[in-house]
């Protein structure tokens, strides 16, 4: 294991990205697929509103993007904090 | 070459792929049978995970619920992915750092007790025993479709192969399987899409065609979803793309089957399978990668099959109005090979048309509410009629059809169809009576005129997605016995041959009693599930999170959390449900009114696991914190450095 200042730092740096990641995650699915749905109805993409295009295939393309974001992210910071396998 | 021959020689050649594969991938020693000696890459292990998590329910059910449900079944599409998320951020790199082989061996270290780690063993088994019922019977029910067989000899063939290759082949043959499997299901599901795509909206992407034009419509710039809308208002339904659900509850659905997703023991047992931490990471990544492969099609399944089969019953509807042209006739139906397929499935009874006016026209419509009831009323008056015993009073039975007659009478002259009433059109209802959901996938290329060879490979893919999610699922089982229970319990001092032993007995167990279960299914398909995903979402999801994320939480607070989650969450859903789903036992009936708060049994799950979390913190403060060498092996998961293969201990 490395030493315990630095691992901290590596834990809180995780926890950073972590936090933002669910922000987003939270947002494109709950929000714009469903809670700001109505409010967001006069936007229209393809026949339907912004929200339901969320709702039924955006959410998923965020998702896969927000994963491999938040494994390369992380692999830099196991690098940055010498914690790489 | 007939169909059915076709289906044979499909479907066998399949099954002959996946026994191949098993037996080159034989599992040697519990490392291989458990985690495939973790030596499996993350872009294959992401393969083999999408076909253990795509189920019969993804396959077969998903795009038909989304059909007739529009908008409001989003909450399976956000629901099923977004869980991958939370699995790559919250718990799949920390538990591979971990380096053991089950979810309860995790629970019972980081929360150094071994009660701790039975009450996991309890919460699995009942997750996955309740999950894998319904792979059995959706595995009999393809059978009975495609091979002519009956629904016990399907489920009997099933689990002579899955019992073949998985208790041989242990995680290293089911890993590999499993990735044919996938190559298998999503071949079948994507190319009726791509042909359907491109001839609704001229897009051979169906996820461009979902949002793309209605190529078929004199009117060049109409959106495919305003087809659909408006054929589907005209006809009485609600409109595809209309939010007609409580959005709360909504909400609560779609966190519930995430959490869910991310608290199934059989998923997260594939990410004890990478060679490294950081891999575990992509893995998930490249799991949804090819989970959204079906996943960003199917609402383009569904919504297309729903015009399809709208306008095969009103051909109007193609150009202009439904109305413009009459409905679908019965001679028609009868003498149109390409239309073959109602008759077919007519014979299922999966899909039922009666032509109740005798108009020689099938009118399909939505009944509004009080023609429905009506309609009920008379069925059940006539019903009493013809079953009254020859030398019964009839008087009375035969005012009540002349009553119930007369109303409905009232009724047709109320509701209107195309801008008239129905009496005037001599309509007397719906008479396209049973559209299952589940045949929408299975019959989309018969509907769309595909060649016979893409009927046989939709069998096979509906086949391999039942099948690889029962074997994922009996591993899970057999390891929680073999592993956790015998040698973590019960006989620690077992070798590794005895406890590899073991693990076969268990997963033959598991087999067998869920074919038996398949068998004769409570008949609760649906109501299992919501069980299944409720109680992953109220449990082990809390549990694995709190270990990782808190220092403080304790072994009482970790087993008091996943007691109230456990009880809480099973007791709601059984008091809407029924005690143990026996019909009857419910004490509320299972209607939006009588939720409380609106909440319906599937949405429980996030109460469940906030009740989880707060015990488990109420009780862990109240007790002494955790003992060192459990900070340090806490601190020790959270940092990738020094992840070797898996101990066996």
């Amino acid at each position: 294991m490395a030493d315990k200042t630095s691992s901290n730092a590596y834990w809180a740096a995780n926890i950073r990205v972590i936090t933002i990641s669910m922000v987003i995650w939270f947002v494109c699915s709950f929000g714009l697929g469903i809670l700001l749905r109505p409010a967001l109805s006069g936007i229209s993409v393809g026949g339907a509103d912004l929200g339901f295009w969320f709702a039924q295939n955006g959410s998923i393309y965020v998702f896969l993007v927000l994963i491999f974001a938040y494994a390369a992210k992380m692999n830099k910071l196991d690098k940055e904090h010498g914690v790489e396998e | 070459m007939d169909q059915f021959t076709l289906n044979l020689i499909v479907v066998g050649a399949s099954f002959a792929l996946y026994f191949g594969i098993a037996f080159w991938a034989r599992a040697g020693s519990t490392a291989e049978f458990y985690a495939a000696s973790q030596g499996v890459p993350p872009v294959m292990n992401g393969m083999a995970t999408a076909a253990d998590w795509m189920s019969a329910a993804s396959f077969i059910s998903m795009a038909g619920l989304i059909a007739f449900g529009g908008y409001n079944n989003s909450v399976f599409l956000m629901g099923w992915t977004g869980g991958y998320v939370l699995l790559a951020l919250l718990l799949a790199p920390y538990l591979r750092k971990f380096g053991k082989f089950t979810v309860p061996e995790f629970v019972g270290d980081r929360f150094y007790s071994t009660s701790a780690r039975m009450v996991a063993v309890i919460c699995l088994l009942v997750i996955s025993i309740t999950y894998v019922i319904g792979q059995m019977v959706g595995v009999g029910v393809t059978f009975a479709r495609f091979l002519e067989v009956s629904t016990t000899t399907g489920l009997l063939i099933g689990s002579a192969v899955v019992f073949a290759y998985a208790v041989f082949g242990g995680m290293k043959g089911i890993t590999y399987t499993q990735v044919a499997q996938y190559v298998v299901l999503i071949i079948a599901y994507t190319i009726p899409a791509l042909f359907i795509s491109l001839q609704l909206t001229g897009n051979f992407l169906p996820q461009l065609g979902l949002i793309g034009g209605y190529a078929p419509s004199s009117t060049p710039d109409d959106y495919f979803l305003q087809k659909l809308d408006q054929v589907v208002t005209e006809l009485g339904f609600a409109a595809y793309t209309a939010d007609t659900t409580n959005m709360f509850n909504m909400f609560l659905v779609t966190m519930s089957l995430m959490i869910g997703t991310a608290g199934l023991p059989h998923v997260i047992i594939r990410f004890f399978t990478v060679p490294k931490v950081s891999d575990a990471r992509t893995s998930a990544g490249w799991a949804l990668v090819f989970i959204a492969l079906l996943y960003t099609v199917a609402p383009a399944v569904g919504s297309m099959a729903r015009l399809n089969i709208t306008t095969t019953f009103w051909p109007g509807a193609i150009e202009g109005s439904a109305f413009d042209k009459p409905a679908l006739s019965v001679e028609e139906i009868n003498t149109n090979p390409e239309l073959s397929w109602i008759l077919n499935w007519q014979k299922t009874g999966l899909l039922v048309f009666e032509d109740k006016n005798g108009d020689g026209l099938i009118q399909y419509f939505n009944e509004p509410a009080p023609l429905a009831a009506a309609n009920k009323a008379l069925g059940d008056a006539k019903k009493a009629l013809a079953d009254a015993a020859a030398d019964a009073d009839k008087a009375p039975l035969e005012q009540a059809v002349t009553d119930a007659t007369a109303a409905r009478d009232a009724a047709l002259a109320e509701a209107t169809l195309g801008g008239k009433t129905l009496a005037e059109q001599g309509i007397v209802g719906n008479e396209l009576t049973t559209v299952n959901n589940d045949i929408m996938v299975l019959a989309n290329p018969e509907i769309a005129k595909l060649p016979g060879w893409v009927i046989a490979l939709v069998a096979a893919g509906a086949l391999a997605a039942a099948l690889s999610t029962a074997a994922g699922l009996l591993l899970a089982i057999s390891s929680a016995i073999s592993h956790d229970l015998i040698k973590g319990a019960l006989k620690p001092d077992i070798s590794e041959k005895g406890e590899l032993l073991w693990a076969r007995i268990s997963m033959a167990f598991a087999i067998v009693l869920a074919t038996w279960l398949g068998l004769d299914p409570p008949g609760f398909a649906a109501q299992v599930v919501a069980l299944a995903f409720g109680l992953a979402a109220a449990t082990i999801f809390p549990v694995l999170m709190m270990g990782i994320f808190s220092t403080r939480v304790t072994k009482e607070g970790a087993i008091a959390g996943m007691i109230v989650g456990l009880i809480t969450t099973s007791v709601y859903i059984f008091l809407y449900l029924g005690w143990f789903f026996i019909p009857g036992t419910n004490m509320f009936p299972n209607t939006p009114a009588a939720h409380f708060l609106g909440i319906s049994p599937a949405a429980f799950g996030p109460i469940g696991a906030l009740l989880n979390f707060a015990v488990a913190y109420i009780v862990s403060g109240m007790t002494k914190a955790p003992p060192q060498d459990v900070q340090d092996l806490i601190q020790s998961i959270r940092v990738p450095k020094g992840a070797g293969a898996a101990q066996a201990h």
